[in-house]
């Protein structure tokens, strides 16, 4: 048994060392460690943003792209990470005083629940937790009681709603529609400043990179084929003695802490959380970016995430009038004629191009597929 | 065959999206390297050049994208007049139009790229609370310049914002005054859940305990929400003497509607909006809307020379369909007041512009506005108004001078405390 395991993880290895997909990554995060040098501080901060959308997008595709369920409420853990580190931010920023949203609702003195917020490493692990703590919540009860398919998707949709609407009622707590927003400064570092802002680029990019490596390694593990198997045939996996319930949980949970951390690295860069960041259509949106990556590869979600919204930010910054058009044709012409994503086009790209001085060949491998 | 076809249809396809992809990386490599070019010369409040560059940063998409396309327009309006004069500085004003998307972060994001990467000289835009919250500490953090034309809550004074829509003593306090005065003493609150309906309703509630008035109930409801019949009951049921509404966007809408269908009519109830202007009564209908009030600086009938001659601008440059009301003047009258204090600066610094706007005059559509240097907001005069049956707004009283801002409400020993 364990020498099975050892063939198994050296193959894995050496594989993992093959993997084209490896390599587009290390180049892709190449061109990223060595932005600053090109880049203004702007778009700098704009770009780290995005390297949190595609740290949440990894997150999303292992529960989408590998394990076949589409949640549509992921913007309710980002959301959730987001928050908790706001709460420290602004709570840095009231400097000891009642932050200005809770005494303008009316709040005498600071909700016992903000409390611990005052400390940055537990604001973080905060960040993680909570989500993770929610969707194992909701994932128990939900896949536990074999709730799937377009039912789940309806359901999580519902907790986006849910908390959007929550956290809008509840101004005296989470500052309403307006977000918590107005922060000074990151453990004593004003976020004002160039050198902190690079630091926070640096940090997200490394938080990028280990997010990456292990989802990479999961998904090369038994646990990724297992995630893949419930994605292509779940009775046949619950047959075979696995418990896809317990998968399930576990990789909602997983995908949740990552939405979370995105989330939290989300907040400092960007300078406000409001509750229509949690809601249904960045919910979607962020499917989207999956989507148009190419789900059910890693590095699909990353590329998607960032060039999406590198798009989105650079059209409506030349066409502020019709850039919405624009991108809402990319999304439907993606969707509807590119199915597996830019990824899978590459793929489809290169396998042609190998193959076409060999068409029987490649009729026969059509046929396969 | 039909297969064939299809495949080949779809590899077409599949090219030509690619290409639409390309196409758009393109283009939005191009705008970035036109935007780019002027980050080189960096100087604040950038004049190097034949153009001042200046920031219109308002929601062109979602759900405000109704309200603030219009106010958009009126600053264009006045960029283009104010060029046709000639410039500023002997200057053309070149306008860098942004996207807020009814979105928070993304006002923060543009807000930022103005600053950064367009230097503008300054940024007229925003409409809500929450999206000049966003942007305030951009606009702290990088020394930027705001006006913010709308009406607002006040309790704010930045001295990177200039406000030129009312502070709370030039709308809703004169408001509460005049219906304690001529309509009755019970007060009913009713009000969207966010910023602005939570902090009026406080100033109200402490002038009307000075006043010796009552309030019989309090009440929010979400944005966007849309069925007041359980509210409409309990206006039945407490009788109050006006209703104050604070009501925003959409809801006010379905309020009114809702209300005319329970058959209470203006001559039952006094309302008194502060939300709803012209553009909003063209979207209730004004036969719903009819005897109500409002309160606002400007009204499209406001009778003044410069009146007459701003709506026929208006109408001639954007339709005779449209409408102008008080968040729109304001964002024209912005655009003046900057280009005035850029040429008494005789530069676009943004300090230098600040110390030069202090006391400035325009003569507005509404009259005569002054900034305030104290606190960066207008001189305004307060002006009542009644929704005609055309949807037109009548005024029935007005302070007849302009008053003075004062956004803390320092001058009304009621409101001690309400400011921390």
């Amino acid at each position: 048994m364990t020498e099975a395991n050892d063939r198994n993880s050296q193959f894995d290895f050496r594989r993992l060392i093959k993997s084209k997909e490896l390599l587009v990554f290390a180049f892709l995060i190449l061109l990223l460690v060595f932005a600053p040098l090109f880049l203004s501080i702007f778009r700098i901060n704009l770009l780290g943003k995005f390297i949190a959308y595609a740290i949440l997008a990894i997150g999303l595709d292992l529960i989408w792209g590998f394990t076949g369920i589409l949640s549509l409420g992921h913007g309710v853990f980002f959301g959730l990470g987001a928050y908790c580190m706001a709460m420290y931010l602004k709570l840095e920023a009231a400097q000891g005083k009642l932050p200005d949203f809770m005494s303008w609702s009316g709040l005498e003195s600071l909700p016992w629940f903000w409390k611990p917020f005052t400390n940055s490493a537990l604001a973080f692990a905060m960040a993680i937790l909570i989500p993770t703590g929610l969707a194992f919540v909701i994932g128990f009860f939900t896949f536990k009681n074999r709730i799937r398919g377009v039912y789940f998707s309806i359901l999580s949709q519902a907790l986006a709603i849910i908390f959007s609407v929550l956290f809008v009622g509840q101004q005296a707590y989470t500052g309403g529609t307006n977000g918590l927003t107005n922060y000074r400064s990151i453990m004593g570092f004003s976020l004002s400043s160039d050198t902190t802002k690079l630091i926070l680029y640096y940090i997200s990019l490394a938080l990028l990179v280990v997010t990456y490596l292990f989802c990479n390694f999961l998904v090369k593990r038994r646990i990724g084929r297992i995630l893949v198997a419930i994605r292509d045939g779940e009775n046949r996996v619950r047959f075979s003695g696995y418990n896809p319930a317990t998968y399930k949980i576990f990789v909602y949970c997983l995908s949740a802490a990552i939405a979370g951390l995105a989330g939290a690295v989300f907040v400092p860069q960007v300078g406000i959380i409001s509750p229509a960041e949690m809601g249904i259509v960045p919910s979607i949106e962020m499917v989207i970016w999956v989507a148009i990556g190419g789900r059910g590869t890693l590095i699909g979600a990353v590329i998607g995430a960032i060039l999406v919204n590198a798009l989105k930010s650079g059209i409506s910054d030349s066409f502020p009038d019709v850039w919405s058009y624009f991108i809402g044709l990319a999304f439907v012409l993606v969707v509807l004629l590119m199915p597996q994503g830019i990824v899978g086009l590459v793929k489809e790209m290169a396998r042609k191009f190998k193959q076409t001085p060999n068409h029987t060949e490649h009729l026969s491998t059509d046929k396969a597929a | 065959m039909k297969k064939i076809l299809a495949t080949q249809l779809k590899k077409r396809l599949t090219g030509v999206i690619s290409l639409t992809l390309v196409a758009g990386l393109l283009l939005t490599g191009c705008g970035a390297a036109q935007t780019s070019q002027p980050a080189a010369t960096t100087s604040s409040g950038n004049t190097s050049g034949n153009t001042i560059k200046v920031g219109i940063l308002h929601s062109l998409s979602g759900t405000m994208a109704i309200s603030e396309v219009s106010v958009k327009d009126a600053e264009m309006m006045a960029i283009d007049e104010i060029n046709a004069a000639g410039g500023v500085l002997g200057k053309k004003i070149e306008p860098v139009v942004e996207d807020g998307a009814s979105d928070w972060p993304t006002f923060a994001e543009k807000a930022k790229k103005l600053l950064q990467q367009d230097k503008v000289a300054t940024v007229f835009g925003c409409w809500t609370s929450a999206s000049r919250k966003a942007v305030l500490p951009v606009f702290e953090e990088n020394n930027g310049l705001l006006w913010y034309p709308v009406q607002y809550e006040g309790m704010e004074s930045s001295p990177n914002i200039f406000y030129t829509g009312a502070a709370p003593n030039q709308q809703i306090v004169p408001a509460v005054e005049w219906l304690f005065k001529n309509k009755g003493k019970k007060f009913f609150l009713l009000g969207s859940d966010y910023v602005f309906p939570r902090t009026a309703n406080k100033i109200i509630k402490a002038q009307l305990k000075d006043l010796g008035g009552e309030v019989v109930d309090e009440e929010y409801t979400p944005l966007g929400f849309t069925d007041y019949s359980t509210i409409i009951n309990k206006i039945k049921a407490t009788k109050p003497d006006v209703v104050f509404n604070t009501l925003n966007g959409d809801s006010n809408v379905a309020f009114f509607k809702q209300l005319k269908d329970a058959g209470i009519t203006s001559k039952d109830l006094t309302t008194l909006s502060v939300s709803v202007a012209e553009e909003e009564v063209r979207g209730i209908g004004a036969a719903n809307m009819a005897g109500q009030l409002v309160s606002w600086n400007y009204y499209q009938t406001t009778d003044t020379p410069e009146n007459k001659e701003f709506v026929k601008k208006y109408q001639a440059k954007y339709g005779a369909d449209r409408v102008t009301d008080d968040p729109i003047e304001a964002g024209y009258d912005a655009v003046y007041l900057w280009a005035a204090a850029v040429k008494k600066a005789g530069s676009t610094d943004v300090d230098k512009v600040r110390q030069a706007a202090k006391g400035i005059e325009f003569q507005a559509p509404e009259g005569q506005v002054k900034i305030e240097g104290e606190n960066q907001h207008l001189w305004k005069t307060v002006r009542i108004g009644e929704v005609a049956a055309d949807g037109s707004i009548k005024e029935i009283w007005s302070t007849g001078k302009a008053v003075k801002p004062d956004p803390y409400l320092k001058s009304y020993p009621w409101a001690k405390g309400l400011s921390n």
